[in-house]
């Protein structure tokens, strides 16, 4: 019996830690090949709309975002409470749309212009009057392939 | 020769946990997806009156939202839940009704004769409808029309729409035309 009661009252072995930074490792490269680096830090508010009928955006590179939407709490005081646009890194008018356009596609390959998607990222509460003014000029700007960024509904049958 | 002394490795934990949360605040995960659509061309400016001949009413399937958010489809205030079904009864008018758009027989590569609806689906919005709104019935016209070329390429070739080749895509593309026009938007009832 003395055979099963030889180490009781040795200490547990600390659990080794040489293969941490191996784990480690493993969970940050996961991260890197999964996720997309953010570009942008959003000015305004933007709680997307539900739909069922999505499509993926599949070239990143090919995209460009407009958002739409109140502005964040600490620029109300300068901007209000109504819905804005945001264009790149600042806030921006109806107008700047066109150039807006033509600077993404100045940024591209030339083989890669038809290809590109504007994707509007838009508060479900704005009202649609500031949407149509956007879709007026990304026609006049001939940026016609468009996509409603919106959030997955659970589908209900 | 000396022995070069060991590096120490035991900070390499934090280094990598450093850079893990780096990358995790730095990043996001979210997948963009949305609701594809293709604005209309712009028409040129100097376009004298169009001279296109008039739709029939029955070849016109009219959605209006107003700046309440109350829907109205061809001249009925109704849901969003019951849009889906109304557009593809426009769409397919399986029982060849009076009041539902004309088809076209055509022919079509790997589908054959195939009656083609003229019917097109017309929406218009006010200027006060929310955007959240607006993308619900966008989502249940579109839904509408993968729905009815879902059913036909699973009756065609036993396959759903999204399973199948572009060659055959094109042809249920052909069969079953999304036609979604958007009206200016007006002012429709209701204050601003």
């Amino acid at each position: 019996m003395s055979k099963f009661r030889k180490d009781s009252s040795k200490d547990l072995p600390a659990i080794s830690t040489a293969s941490l930074p191996d784990i480690v490792f493993m969970l940050l490269f996961f991260f890197m090949v999964t996720t997309t680096i953010r570009d942008v830090s959003l000015l305004v508010k933007v709680q997307l709309p539900t739909a069922t009928e999505l499509t993926k955006l599949e070239k990143k590179s090919l995209v460009s975002y407009i958002y739409v939407g109140p502005p964040q709490k600490q620029y109300t005081k300068m901007f209000g409470t109504e819905p804005r646009i945001q264009l790149n890194d600042q806030f921006a008018k109806v107008s700047d749309i066109p150039d807006y356009v033509l600077a993404e596609r100045a940024a591209r390959d030339e083989a890669e212009i038809p290809f590109m998607v504007t994707s509007l990222k838009v508060d479900e509460l704005t009202k649609m009057q500031i949407v149509g003014e956007i879709k007026q000029e990304l026609r006049k700007a001939a940026a016609l392939h468009i996509n409603y960024s919106s959030r997955k509904a659970a589908v209900t049958d | 020769m000396r022995k070069t002394p060991e590096i120490p490795s035991a900070s390499m934990a934090d280094i990598a946990f450093m850079l893990l949360i780096f990358f995790i605040t730095a990043t996001s995960m979210d997948v963009d997806s949305g609701l594809e659509r293709v604005l209309p061309q712009m028409p040129p400016e100097n376009q004298e009156q169009d001279d296109t001949p008039p739709i029939k009413e029955r070849n016109v399937f009219s959605v209006l939202l107003d700046a309440n958010n109350r829907l109205m489809v061809e001249g009925e205030l109704s849901r969003v839940e019951d849009l889906r079904e109304k557009a593809k009864e426009f769409i397919t008018n399986p029982a060849n009704s009076e009041n539902l758009p004309e088809t076209k027989p055509t022919e079509i590569p790997l589908i054959g004769n195939f009656d083609v609806t003229k019917g097109i689906i017309s929406l218009r919005n006010d200027h006060g409808t929310q955007y959240g709104m607006y993308l619900a019935v966008q989502n249940e016209l579109v839904a509408a029309v993968n729905e009815v070329r879902n059913e036909l390429s699973t009756e065609k070739f036993g396959k759903k729409y999204e399973e199948l080749t572009n060659e055959q895509k094109g042809a249920i593309r052909e069969a079953i035309p999304s036609r979604i026009s958007e009206a200016e938007p007006k002012t429709i009832g209701g204050k601003k």
